[in-house]
């Protein structure tokens, strides 16, 4: 599947959840940058489940840390 | 000067290093919460001694006689006659210990016995008794869910649901709390053939709530799930016989396994599953948790298996209990508190602080006017939320319950929260 696709989509996703307004790059990390709690992690990954038709599991989501590795990952669910 | 006479087992003091970074260097902003609280005055919440108990809802707290609110003792077994009696039997007549494992020479006539008490108590199969709940489900998760599988759970599950998950090697996906939708779209997506394990508890103990398991269980099963619930916080009190949330909903039999606890309502410590599947027996050969761990004590199991089975008429208690969180809910509500429920769902009563500055002096407050409470803060609670829990006893007088009132009033006064 089209990362670009998916990264525009995404882009958007993460919009309201960006209460800070960091500016969002590929280098972008969650916890650090972003400084989500496990209730926003939730939210975030359900939002994005729901626009894909995906799952990402916990397991998945523990290697995922920056923006540009979630791009990588959903990217890749689709494909699957 | 006797500063400067060095003794051997006195080694110098180091010089203070700022940032001397070792392996707990990741509990440093733990640290500096739990210090700025202890600065500030404050009892420390987490470290109360109980110098003296006098009844299931008695004791002596920092020489005070302090009524407690926050202890799980449901149906006040601690001190129940028969109970003592069988436990002190035990003790004598097969000792203070089995130093093995159930699989080894860790099972006496007394584990057979409360497993006997729980089928019947269930009216199950099966029954595996745990040397705690929080193991009970650490091993069951972590064993029957493996490589491949998938287990879907309410975000809000307890550690010991987390910790199983974290032990074995499924995929495990959460959903929003008692969210219905959610839970389903996440099993819709669940890849076709893959094992399926739903994990729900029967009441949530952060909040008091409980679940809808008749809807949760019914979209689980249209799923070809496997369903597990731990009832830890509903044994001997919610439904006609006592036997949890899923027994009060009509839907026991759909329930694949029943996770419990002796920790609470029955009054001693220990864990258990409880099923009907016709291979469950195979769970004692592979279940690391049951296998690699000591027995319970003789005296534990008997004191359970008497507390199990007396459980199952209690009626009057259970009745007795539930007016008593009936009365506990309107009158802090009264008051002007915020609770956990619109409406009393089970025996905890969650009373919702502003933050934890205020809550931790909440919870001081009303330990000096005679009342313990358990304080629970993130990251045990939901929405990062302080709570002050109350879990009623079915041995708290109509009388104490006013008198518990009465000291929240006062206390939240005290404060400032009403
Ligand atoms: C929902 C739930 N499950 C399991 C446990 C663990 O029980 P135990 O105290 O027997 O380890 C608890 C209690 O802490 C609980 O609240």
């Amino acid at each position: 599947m089209d990362r670009e696709d998916t990264k525009a989509r995404i882009d958007t996703l993460i919009e309201p959840f960006n209460k800070k307004g960091v500016a969002i790059t590929d280098d972008t990390t969650f916890a650090g940058d972003l400084e989500w709690d496990s209730l926003t992690v939730m939210d975030f990954v359900a939002a994005i489940e729901d626009e894909f038709d995906i799952i990402i599991s916990m397991n998945q989501q523990a290697e995922i840390e920056t923006y540009g590795q979630l791009i990588d990952a959903v990217t890749k669910l689709r494909g699957e | 000067m006797s500063e400067s006479i060095s003794t051997p087992d006195k080694p110098e003091p180091l010089p203070e290093v700022e940032d001397a970074k070792d392996l707990f260097s990741k509990f440093d902003p733990l640290i500096k919460q739990r210090q700025d609280l202890l600065d500030s005055g404050l009892e420390d919440p987490f470290g109360l001694v109980m110098e003296r108990v006098l009844s299931p809802v008695t004791a002596v707290c920092n020489g005070r006689e302090t009524i407690l609110l926050g202890t799980y003792n449901y149906m006040g077994m601690t001190f129940d006659p028969e109970v003592i009696e069988a436990g002190k039997s035990a003790l004598e007549n097969y000792g203070s210990g089995t130093t093995g494992s159930r699989v080894l020479n860790g099972t006496y006539v007394g584990h057979k016995d409360v497993e006997d008490a729980l089928c019947e108590f269930y009216g199950m199969d099966h029954a595996m008794v745990f040397s705690t709940g929080y193991q009970a489900n650490l091993g069951i998760i972590s064993t029957i869910a493996g490589k491949g599988d998938y287990i879907v759970l309410d975000i809000d599950s307890h550690a010991s649901i987390w910790d199983g998950c974290a032990m074995g090697n499924a995929e495990v996906v959460p959903f929003k709390h008692n969210d219905l939708e959610a839970m389903e779209k996440r099993l819709k997506r669940i890849p076709e053939g893959a094992g399926k394990l739903v994990v729900l508890e029967g009441v949530y103990s952060m909040l008091g709530d409980i679940a809808p398991l008749k809807e949760m269980i019914a979209i689980a099963k249209s799923h070809g799930a496997m369903v597990l619930v731990d009832e830890a916080h509903s044994m001997g009190f919610i439904g006609p016989n006592g036997r949890g949330v899923a027994e009060d909903q009509g839907v026991l039999d759909d329930v694949d396994f029943v996770i419990g606890t002796f920790s609470k309502s029955v009054g001693t410590v220990g864990g258990f599953c409880v099923s009907n599947h016709p291979k469950f027996e195979i769970m004692r050969l592979v279940c690391r948790p049951y296998v690699f761990t000591a027995s319970l004590p003789p005296s534990v199991v008997a004191t359970a298996a008497t507390s199990i089975r007396k459980l199952m008429d209690a009626g009057d208690k259970r009745e007795h209990l539930w007016e008593n969180s009936k009365r506990l809910h309107k009158g802090l509500r009264d008051l002007g508190f915020e609770l956990g429920t619109e409406e009393p769902q089970s025996a905890i009563i969650a009373v919702i602080m502003p933050d934890l500055e205020r809550g931790a002096g909440m919870w001081e407050a009303l330990l000096k006017e005679g009342l313990y409470v358990n304080l629970a803060r993130p990251p045990a609670t939901p929405a990062g939320m302080t709570l002050l829990r109350c879990s009623l006893c079915a041995e708290h007088s109509e009388e104490q319950v006013g008198q518990i009132l009465t000291m929240f009033e006062a206390a939240g006064k005290a404060v400032g929260i009403i």
